[in-house]
């Protein structure tokens, strides 16, 4: 039982001394001198290389895989394929997880694995790749998730039948993996009710999280069997249970260790080369490094799903929205697993609606597998959901932001999916909106201003930790959860708070996966509230230490002493005539009382406050080349009470440019031979610094009553609305409706054209 | 296949001779910003590499009768730093100073941006429209060759094996004269053109164009110069229908491709867009050089 | 057994010699033979910046150049920009400004950032945004960026 979980909620009358400052983070100093080790940069002695052979087919039976060649190349020390994985059956979860990190009876996209090479030298194991010989029944491929539906497209398993299908659907071959309907209220009645009702459809096509550091990894496997590996990862001790899962290795015997993560954004919460690098390593009996190159990592890795959205949604003539209704369908890549729920359930997340129904499709095509990307499905959907409520409010002739305040869900709200919510802050960010200066400033001459409103979840989940007292009296936590832009430095500046002492006398760093329990991974915004959950619960574990080591020091009852600013105190003058003691005279005499002092937490951590946005964006369209510029963009965002504003700011303006690059230009184009075309930086095409103006933020604190410093996870809100923000935006510059991501310039185009004929 | 070798040659007749000789594909390095790329993405192997860098006076940039030299070796950035070449050909700069980020054109040349013979190349048309000729070196001998030759289709050039682009003359620049380059991309920079249009044009005293080039990029294989958009400036003032005709005459020119970077539709009409757009920048440009 | 070439250059002010295969690139030499894994790969391509060096005072994408071709060249990379443990105002800005989350760009900003701000230490916001256009950064949205290279600017420009 966690005191913390269950008692000592946000104080909101304490005064904070670390908390709500911006001092410097503790990881910077090695980032700015070129220190700090990222997952490329580490070294094995006796290092191999390792390549991996990709397909150029999107869909192809792999007949038989001849390595003899490549095995006798002077230089090559493992060459594997996947009789080097053991079998998993095909539809569970270890059974997907080992056909993506290597394929089995086929391929299912252009990059899919097919065999890997350790080598003594890079040149030498590309060359070995060459020297493989794959035979391949190519097979007739399906990239777009709408066709993959259609009766008659390729199949891609023989073995999937819909879940939730019902009738004649129920027992066909299909690429439909899931048919799912969440509802509340009676449909048809709320639309009867309505005087207005829009209707449209919308799409979007897969983008990638873009990290810039390349996934790297070196591993190293014993000849007795212990493995350690070294990676960047938000998911150390998932990334080891799937390991487990697909190789039959013990967890014991695995040891993750993370580099730096050189951003991840949810792309590094699964793995891609790791397995192939372990299976390489046990082969060759040496250490293996692996490195992907920047198409691979496009091709291979995971990027977010393309998306389908028919979306309906009606309301009165006072602005009440009575009924929503939407058919969605989600591109997964060959494997389930797109966390489309997410979206059903966040669709309409922000407002309170009577009569919703929520219909979703997952479908498998020959495309990379989906992985995580903040907000995962979320703002890919809102994009258009907030389209129509944008279209709703000008018909009926309100303020955008009084129409979303109207219909904008409080305290004490039960979502679709069942959530009560606490306290929340919308309506508190809506009206921050109303009154920031971007808003309230006329939309400049030429430029059209576009409103939305997101929402994410945040979640919690297991989490653990420990916490250290030196002898000098300096803190050191040992963290579970990745850190993805700063979480170590907000734990140790909430340690200091708890501490009362400088934040420079504490010092966290990351664990491998030996050194704790399990951590669920660094996702859905959910670390700085739980492994902050645990750093204040391991504090107060060692303040209380401290205060009855204090007492047998001074032989007086613990409750005689009071911690207050990094000393132990008599409570009263009736305790005694003590000097206060230091953290460090009490942890420099701990041989003398009862050994060193430390905690440690395990938690399921729950309670994470939901998270609130609404982006104010002006653009400039030209009209002659649809070409956008982005003017101006403001965030307001509730962040419950922030713990380094200057931290809580970055990740906002750092996810309204991913959600610039999204809305304009980021996609994966495919050939009509189902490979991808641009798969390098100068043709994916993310903003650069000088297709951006500087992003504004207004941050709305109220606090989450569950967190002892009252935080909401910031890491996804401020991507939800970013796209529908500018789509609004581009939609008010033109006179006419873009409802397709992203809105390239040969799209606006062709839409202003067909809007003026 | 073979391993790659790599030579450094100190003089002009060394490198020829190196490449006369090789076996198998041979390439000049120059600036190596797109060769070393190719290589990376394995969509060469050249067995040869002669890097041209250490060749004395092959980075030079100087006056030549009214008119410029450029090595084939001058960098990107060395054109852009250069004051009186820019107040002369601000055409040209506009087009190097499209060739990639900073980092890039610390490397890339007008050589290497003409020799990898991609039509969406943005130093190439402004070259073009300023009427630049490659001098060619090689086995044979010497000879001057226009630079709308030297590309003739993407990724094919007409140097024969050994030859290699020593340098550039520009011509000089007359008064009442002036150009400009613009491409279209979606982004504002690190992008390949979809389109790119380079004017040249030559006024006369009351500003009536007498003379003029008009250079399309990436929307054919290889660059074009189209002799109807310089008629259609020619004799005007570049007014609205001289700008007209010359946007139709643009269009009507373009031979395009559907591809990643832009639809045949989308360049057709950008090319005449754009071509309206660069003939008044270069127009401005010519009335100020009085 | 393919020809390697031998390659000496300095690297902050150091000597270095290494035996290289003639399509590493500095990028590679820098980061595998001398261990300077400052300097960082994002793409290989030249489109990221996350490599950039100056190279006889030019900035660079060292994964542009071939190993050979750094023969006898000086190099500057992100491991020479603090001297004698003080940190240059760039770096300094960027760690109060908070111009890096992740910070994997960050070295090739800061050597990008340097280069620009040595010749214009007044450089304004929209030369900086250009002359930055070669560096990809997928953190921070660019704003404490931008923000953190002209306040040192500003410090330059007073020393
Ligand atoms: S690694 Fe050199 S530019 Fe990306
Ligand atoms: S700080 Fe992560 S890419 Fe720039």
């Amino acid at each position: 039982m966690h005191d913390i979980l269950e008692k000592s909620g946000f104080n909101p009358d304490a005064n904070y001394k670390v908390v709500g400052t911006s001092p410097i983070k503790h990881d910077g100093y090695d980032k700015v001198t070129g220190r700090a080790k990222f997952s490329a940069d580490a070294f094995a002695p006796g290092m191999l290389v390792g390549k991996v052979l990709r397909s150029p087919h999107p869909h192809a039976i792999v007949k038989s895989i001849d390595t003899s060649k490549a095995e006798k190349l002077p230089g090559v020390k493992a060459v594997i394929t996947r009789e080097d994985f053991p079998e998993k059956k095909a539809g569970t979860g270890a059974g997907d997880m080992t056909r993506i990190a290597m394929a089995r009876e086929k391929v299912y996209w252009e990059g899919h694995p097919v065999a890997a090479v350790a080598a003594t030298s890079e040149r030498i194991a590309k060359k070995a790749l060459k020297l493989i010989e794959v035979d391949y029944e190519v097979l007739p491929f399906v990239i777009d998730e709408v066709e993959a539906m259609q009766p008659g497209a390729p199949i891609l398993h023989d073995y999937l039948r819909t879940k939730g299908a019902t009738g004649a659907d129920a027992d066909k071959p299909t690429n439909i993996v899931e048919r799912s309907v969440l509802k509340q209220g009676d449909i048809e009645k709320g639309f009867a009710e309505a005087d207005v009702v829009i209707e449209r459809s919308f799409d979007s096509k897969p983008m990638h999280q873009g990290y810039i550091e390349l996934q790297s990894c070196i591993a190293n496997t014993s000849d007795d069997g212990q493995v350690d590996l070294w990676c960047c990862t938000q998911a150390p001790w998932v990334y080891r249970d799937r390991l487990t899962a697909i190789m039959d290795i013990d967890s014991s015997k695995i040891k993750i260790q993370q580099s730096e993560l050189g951003g991840g954004f949810g792309g590094k919460t699964t793995f891609y080369i790791e397995p192939l690098a372990v299976a390489l390593s046990r082969k060759a009996k040496a250490a293996v490094k692996m490195t992907m190159t920047r198409a691979e990592v496009l091709k291979g890795t995971g990027p977010v799903s393309g998306t389908h959205a028919k979306i309906k949604i009606g309301a009165k003539k006072d602005g009440t929205i009575v009924a929503a209704q939407s058919e969605l369908s989600f591109q997964t890549g060959p494997y389930t697993g797109s966390a489309f729920v997410n979206a059903q359930q966040a669709i309409w997340t922000r407002y309170d609606i009577a009569n919703v129904e929520t219909l979703c499709y997952e479908v498998v095509s020959n495309r990379p597998k989906v992985a995580s990307f903040r907000a995962p499905c979320v703002p890919q959907i809102i994009f258009g959901a907030e389209a129509v409520i944008t279209e709703l409010a000008q018909a009926i002739g309100m303020d955008e932001l009084d129409f979303r305040l109207k219909n904008a869900v409080a305290k004490g709200h039960t979502t679709i999916y069942g959530q009560k919510f606490d306290e929340i802050g919308l309506i508190e960010t809506i009206e921050a909106a109303k009154n920031c200066d971007h808003y309230k400033s006329p939309v400049p001459e030429g430029q059209g201003r576009g409103i939305a409103c997101g929402f994410w979840f945040n979640r919690g989940g297991e989490t653990t930790g420990t916490m250290s007292l030196a002898p000098d009296g300096t803190v050191n936590i040992i963290l579970g959860t990745a850190d993805v832009a700063g979480s170590r430095m907000s734990m140790a500046m909430m340690a200091a708070e708890e501490f009362g002492i400088p934040v420079d006398r504490v010092r966290a760093t990351l664990a491998d996966t030996n050194a704790l329990g399990f951590n669920r991974v660094t996702a859905g915004s959910r670390t700085t509230f739980s492994s902050g959950m645990v750093v204040v619960n391991n504090a107060r574990q060692i303040i209380g230490e401290l205060c009855s080591r204090a007492a047998k020091m001074w032989k007086v009852p613990e409750e005689g002493v009071i911690f207050e600013d990094g000393f132990c105190r008599p409570a009263s003058s009736n305790v005694g005539d003590f000097e206060p003691m230091s953290m460090k005279e009490i942890s420099s005499k701990t041989t003398y009382t009862m050994g060193a002092i430390s905690a440690h937490s395990e938690m399921n951590v729950t309670g994470a406050g939901p998270g609130f946005a609404v982006h104010i964006v002006d653009t400039e369209v030209d009209k002659e080349t649809g070409f956008v510029a982005v003017k101006r963009y403001t965030i307001v965002e509730d962040a419950g009470k922030m713990i380094s504003p200057i931290q809580v700011e970055g990740q906002l303006q750092g996810a309204a440019v991913q959600a610039i690059g999204w809305a304009l230009n980021e996609e994966y184009i495919y050939g009509a031979d189902g490979r991808l075309q641009n798969a390098g930086f100068l043709d994916y095409r993310m903003p650069v610094a000088s297709d951006v103006p500087m992003i504004d933020t207004v941050i709305v604190e109220v606090p989450n009553p569950k967190h002892p410093y009252g935080l909401r996870g910031v890491g996804e809100v401020p991507l939800t609305p970013g796209p529908a923000a500018i789509g609004n935006a581009i939609a008010n510059a033109i006179g006419v409706r873009p409802t397709s991501l992203p809105m390239s310039p040969p799209k606006l185009l062709a839409l202003m054209k067909s809007a003026k004929a | 296949m073979p391993d790659l070798r790599f030579e450094a040659p100190g003089s002009l007749a060394d490198a020829v001779k190196l490449l006369v000789a090789a076996e198998g594909p041979a390439r000049v390095l120059a600036g190596g910003t797109d060769v070393v790329v190719q290589m990376e993405m394995d969509m060469i192997e050249p067995a040869l590499l002669v890097d041209i860098k250490r060749i004395p006076d092959m980075g030079r940039i100087v006056q030549e009768e009214g008119g410029f030299r450029i090595g084939a070796a001058a960098s990107g950035m060395e054109i852009c730093e250069h004051e009186a070449l820019c107040a002369a050909w601000p055409g040209i700069i506009d087009g190097v100073k499209l060739i990639g980020s900073v980092q890039v054109k610390g490397r890339a040349t007008i050589t290497g941006n003409l020799c990898n013979a991609s039509p969406g190349a943005d130093s190439v048309p402004p070259m073009v429209t300023a009427g630049a000729l490659a001098h060619v070196v090689g086995p044979n001998g010497e000879r001057d060759v226009p630079v709308e030759q030297i590309p003739t289709s993407p990724g094919k050039t007409s140097l024969g094996k050994g030859e290699l682009i020593e340098s550039f003359k520009l011509p000089a620049r007359p008064k009442n004269s002036g150009d400009a380059y613009m491409r279209f991309t979606p982004r504002t920079e690190m992008d390949i053109a979809v389109v790119g249009v380079a004017v040249n044009l030559t006024l006369d005293e009351a500003g009536v164009c007498t003379a003029a080039r008009v250079a399309l990029g990436a929307v054919a294989p290889t660059v074009l110069l189209v002799p109807e958009c310089a008629d259609a400036l020619i004799g005007t003032k570049v007014d609205d229908a001289a700008l007209a005709k010359l946007a139709a005459a643009a269009s009507a020119a373009c031979q395009p491709i559907d591809d990643k970077r832009g639809t045949k539709e989308f360049r057709i009409e950008g090319t005449g867009v754009l071509a309206r757009r660069v003939a008044q920048k270069a127009y401005e440009r010519a009335r100020a050089n009085a | 057994m393919s020809k390697k070439y031998h390659v000496s250059l300095t690297v902050n002010g150091d000597e270095y010699e290494c035996l290289a295969e003639p399509q590493m690139t500095l990028l590679d030499v820098l980061r595998d033979e001398l261990k300077l894994t400052g300097t960082k790969e994002g793409c290989a391509t030249g489109d990221c910046g996350a490599c950039s060096v100056m190279v006889d005072g030019r900035l660079t994408c060292s994964c542009l150049v071939l190993a050979p071709e750094a023969e006898g060249r000086s190099v500057e990379t992100i491991e020479g920009m603090a001297k004698d443990g003080e940190l240059h105002p760039l770096q300094q800005k960027f760690l109060e400004m908070n111009g890096l989350q992740c910070g994997i760009c960050t070295p090739g900003i800061l050597v990008a950032a340097k280069a620009l701000l040595d010749r214009k230490p007044d450089a304004d916001e929209m030369e900086i945004r250009y002359w930055l256009a070669g560096n990809l950064c997928r953190c921070t949205g660019y704003d404490k960026i931008i923000r953190a290279v002209m306040a040192a600017g500003e410090e330059m420009k007073g020393a």
